[in-house]
């Protein structure tokens, strides 16, 4: 007889919509926000920070869907995730110095991370499949000091930026949000929800799902387990691709800025379950909004801290995330 | 005299109750075998007596003291160790570095561990693997390095879950001697888990019969095996057939 | 065939010898080596003799990291806490409240020990395990950095010089910036850094700990307490790696919260063990025997590169980049790595 292992038995329910525990998580974004407002005490502010909030937090939703996709998959913590978003970032700034417009520069960097992703897959971590996790964490993070590095030699560290043509402050309510953030918060959900869709209406969506859910059984049934890590781990690559390109208008771009949304997004793949696309949506808005609290609450404190304080708290209270695993 | 009493232990998974109100006594220097159909709760039962899960409710006494809701090491400690039904061994350690290390936990000094460990070994017959790495080991031979390891922590009571399974009948009877040498030279109370009927029949002075999580019957061996709940519950399955 | 096993082979076997034990093996290695490396700083010219140090705070780091993650098998990506710990500990004391980096050094062991415990205690009493446990060490190294970044306490983001002396002093630990002085006491923190390390896995705590890394359960059904041997593992492999720190403070005479709590010194502390052999007392010694000189090599080939890589002339990221590719390497090629290897090898012979 097997020992009876409390976590197997939990499956069949995570279908259902968790309904309470979306209402616990309101209610604590509620909580948060009004705790904000007696801490500052300007309506304003606080507009401003959950605006501010929730726009970036989009961004960091489908950097982490990436992230959390090749985790649920290929059971691989992906530490290069950030630099393949700085190569993005820097190939938006090379076409934009082109003359290309930002934007069309998805149109390169997505197809460009993809055939990435799938190169370092097959060409590096497919030799440490199977094998130890700390294997893998090692190699990725081998990866990261490579592309970052590499970055750093050819660009050197020195600060660039893209500017949007056109961009300007569009009023949100008493807030002001710029609209380059405003476009790549709408670009992040509608591709998220493009992700989403792939995973769930496809042949190919239905593959991956197999493949996370028993990579054994889905051999079995006739799919190429080689193939599909390959696509998982592109997939999971070019959405941080085109999250590279939507904020390159907002951020300073150095070989280190992808390290920075690596650790955020860390963050939100625990916080929304390792391996739950929905819930790594779900928690880059929580983790937003986090960030930009958290600048109210510890004035003077990088706004960082009150992630990783998150971060703590939910991978000691809650490690399984909000929503559980399930891919 | 009872040295190990179990009085009602329960334990469910997300609703699923696993082992429900199991009591049983073992007297000292007795040997108890439990016998139940796959997934009656064997090894649940092994588990909440020895502290790897913690009883819903219900209480463990050994000795006299009770022991509920103490962790693995400290029931170790109290005087009653297990193995495991899957061999666990010290993957990157040799034969002998596993025995010694439990000897080590046992308490013994530094000085003395390796020979008491390389007696041991001896003594469960597992002599000409002591220096080989556990990597690689036959099944029969990492039986008996759990068996070792399990005995350096000088245990009064020993629970054994299926030490027998895996091997081919010639490799059985040796461990079954050695099982009752363990009870008539060292007095260790035995408590052990097996499938294999003829090895149950022999050795026990008394057999617990659990089916789905229930104690079902328990008394002598032959009486325990005639009872038709126990056929019953084997499926139509004869217990004997595994002998 | 296991039957043969039984009663012949007892017999014959009783009387055999016991294998013989590596490690009055090892601490005769490490006096010899010691013995002869007291020399180096002597015979090397100036450039070298600070490679050499650079090597050996590696290896302090990683020594310190491999008692852990390697011996413990608790993976650690954030030794950065400890080291960092280590050297604002000894920086703090020594330019706020004017005292000895010595007395510095062991306030640092100390702090960084209980921190690497209550980390460890509540990542091991909340069941962190894999990427959770690396991914917890890893907020926390990151927490301290963010903190000491905008804290007046420890002075923000510009961190601490160490005060100038005009004369040279074992007390306050400051000499001629060529002095071999620094070369022959990160040798003797070194070695008794692996002196530690030896007896530690030759003690009781050092064997429980390798059975709990190899299998918790089975550990804790011998009698060993887990959990204890656990933290006791992390106090001391933080206390190593904090040393490191404070030397590191001494001999370069800055520290900023980047170069005390950034990845990048978790990483360091992480290669010399991978490139040289987890879990083996020689590994990290010889992983960064390796790596320390690399920095060195790249250095002076981007202040003068080849003709055809002319632009990259004066830019950094090199050293690192070839660290990131004999991780790749070392991971997939020989896992074991360099000292696992040839020890390995050997005993198959």
């Amino acid at each position: 007889m097997a020992t009876l292992d409390p976590d197997e038995v939990r499956a069949p329910t995570a279908r259902a919509v968790p309904w309470l525990r979306i209402g616990v998580i309101a209610a604590l974004v509620v909580l948060a926000i009004g705790l904000a407002y007696v801490r500052s005490g300007s309506g304003v502010v606080v507009v401003q920070a959950v605006a501010t909030g929730v726009l970036i937090g989009g961004v960091y939703g489908l950097i982490a869907m990436g992230l959390t996709l090749i985790f649920g998959v290929l059971d691989i913590v992906n530490f290069a995730h950030g630099s393949f978003l700085a190569l993005a970032l820097f190939l938006t700034f090379g076409l934009t110095q082109a003359g290309l417009h930002p934007y069309l520069a998805l149109a390169a960097s997505v197809p460009a991370m993809f055939l990435l992703g799938v190169l370092v897959q097959r060409g590096v971590l497919a030799g440490a499949m199977g094998k130890p996790l700390e294997n893998q964490l090692l190699i990725t993070l081998g990866i990261s000091l490579i592309i970052e590095n590499g970055l750093l030699l050819f660009f050197g560290a020195n600060p660039r930026s893209v500017a949007l043509p056109g961009d300007r402050g569009v009023p949100i309510f008493e807030a002001v949000a710029n609209l380059s953030r405003i476009l790549a918060f709408v670009g992040a959900l509608i591709l998220a929800g493009l992700l989403y869709l792939l995973l769930q209406r496809t042949r190919l969506g239905t593959a991956i799902r197999a493949v996370a859910a028993n990579d054994t059984g889905a051999q079995l049934v006739g799919i190429d387990t080689r193939v599909i890590y390959a696509v998982t781990f592109a997939l999971g690559t070019a959405c941080a691709g085109a999250a590279g390109t939507l904020v390159a208008p907002l951020v300073t771009i150095e070989p280190t800025t992808g390290s920075l949304f690596n650790i955020v997004a860390f963050v939100v793949v625990v916080l929304g379950g390792m391996g739950n696309v929905v819930g790594a949506l779900v928690g880059g808005l929580v983790i937003g909004l986090a960030e930009q609290l958290g600048g109210i609450y510890l004035p003077g404190q990088s706004p960082l801290l009150s992630v990783f304080i998150v971060f703590v708290l939910v991978l000691f209270l809650r490690p399984q995330g909000l929503f559980g695993r399930s891919a | 005299m009872t040295l190990l009493r179990v009085d009602g232990i329960s334990k469910s998974f997300k609703g699923l109750r696993a082992v429900d109100e199991v009591s049983f006594e073992v007297a000292e220097g007795s040997i108890l075998g439990v016998i139940g159909p796959n997934g009656a709760g064997k090894t649940t039962v092994f588990n909440l007596i020895t502290g790897a899960l913690r009883p819903d409710t219900g209480r463990v006494h050994l000795a006299g003291r009770e022991i509920t809701g103490h962790v693995p090491h400290q029931v170790t400690a109290a005087g009653m160790t297990r193995t495991f039904q899957l061999m666990r061994p010290f993957y990157s350690m040799t034969v002998l570095e596993n025995v010694t290390v439990a000897v080590l936990a046992g308490g013994a000094a530094r000085r003395t561990a390796r020979t008491a460990a390389a007696e041991l070994i001896e003594r469960v017959g597992l002599g000409r693997w002591r220096d080989a790495p556990t990597e690689g080991l036959p099944t029969a031979a990492l039986k008996r390095l759990e068996l070792a390891r399990a005995l350096a922590s000088k245990p009064r009571v020993l629970l054994l879950d299926e030490v027998l399974a895996g091997l081919v009948p010639a490799e059985r009877a040796p461990v079954m001697e050695l099982l009752e040498r363990l009870r008539t030279e060292d007095g260790v109370t035995l408590v052990f888990v097996e499938h294999i009927m003829a090895a149950v029949m022999r050795l026990s002075d008394s057999v617990l019969v659990l089916d789905l999580g229930r104690v079902l019957t328990s008394g002598a061996p032959e009486e325990v095996t005639r009872d038709p709940r126990v056929i019953e519950a084997y499926l139509g399955e004869d217990p004997h057939a595994h002998a | 065939m296991t039957t043969t096993t039984d009663t012949p082979a007892a017999e014959t076997a009783a009387g055999r010898p016991l294998p013989r034990l590596p490690w009055n093996r090892h601490l005769v290695a490490i006096a010899v080596l010691a013995v002869l490396l007291v020399p180096l700083p002597l015979i090397l010219p100036a450039a070298q003799a600070s490679v050499a140090v650079r090597v050996l705070i590696f290896a302090l780091m990683s020594i310190g990291w491999n008692m852990m993650s390697g011996f413990g098998g608790m993976f650690s990506f954030g030794h950065a806490a400890y080291f960092g710990i280590g050297a604002y500990a000894c920086a703090w004391l020594l330019v706020e409240q004017r005292v000895s980096p010595w007395i510095g050094m062991l306030a640092g062991m100390v702090i960084a020990a209980a921190f690497a415990a209550l980390i460890g205690f509540l990542a091991l009493r909340y069941k962190l395990r894999g990427a959770y446990f690396a991914l917890a060490t890893f907020a926390f190294a990151e927490m301290l950095r963010l903190w000491a970044t905008n804290s007046d306490f420890v002075n923000r983001a510009v961190g601490y010089h160490v005060p100038l002396r005009t004369d040279s002093s074992w007390w306050w630990l400051q000499f001629e910036p060529s002095s071999p002085n620094y070369f022959w006491i990160a040798l003797g923190l070194t070695v008794v850094a692996l002196v530690v390390s030896v007896q530690f896995v030759r003690s009781r705590a050092g064997q429980f700990t390798k059975a709990a890394r190899d299998d918790e359960e089975a550990a804790a059904a011998v009698g060993i307490p887990v959990m204890r041997y656990k933290l006791l593992t992390m106090a001391l492999s933080a206390a190593i790696t904090a040393v490191a720190g404070a030397f590191y403070v001494q001999y370069f005479l800055f520290i900023d919260p980047d170069l005390a709590f950034g990845s990048s010194v978790s990483i360091q502390a992480i290669l010399p063990a991978v490139i040289g052999g987890v879990a083996t007392i020689w590994g990290p010694v010889i992983g960064s025997v390796v790596m320390g000189p690399l920095n060195d090599v790249t250095a002076t080939m981007l202040r003068n590169p080849p003709p055809a890589l002319e632009f990259l002339q004066g830019r950094s990221g090199l050293d690192v980049i070839v660290y990131g590719i004999l991780l790749i390497i070392i991971v997939l090629v020989l896992p074991k790595g360099i000292y696992g290897t040839i020890r390995q090898r050997w005993s198959r012979r």
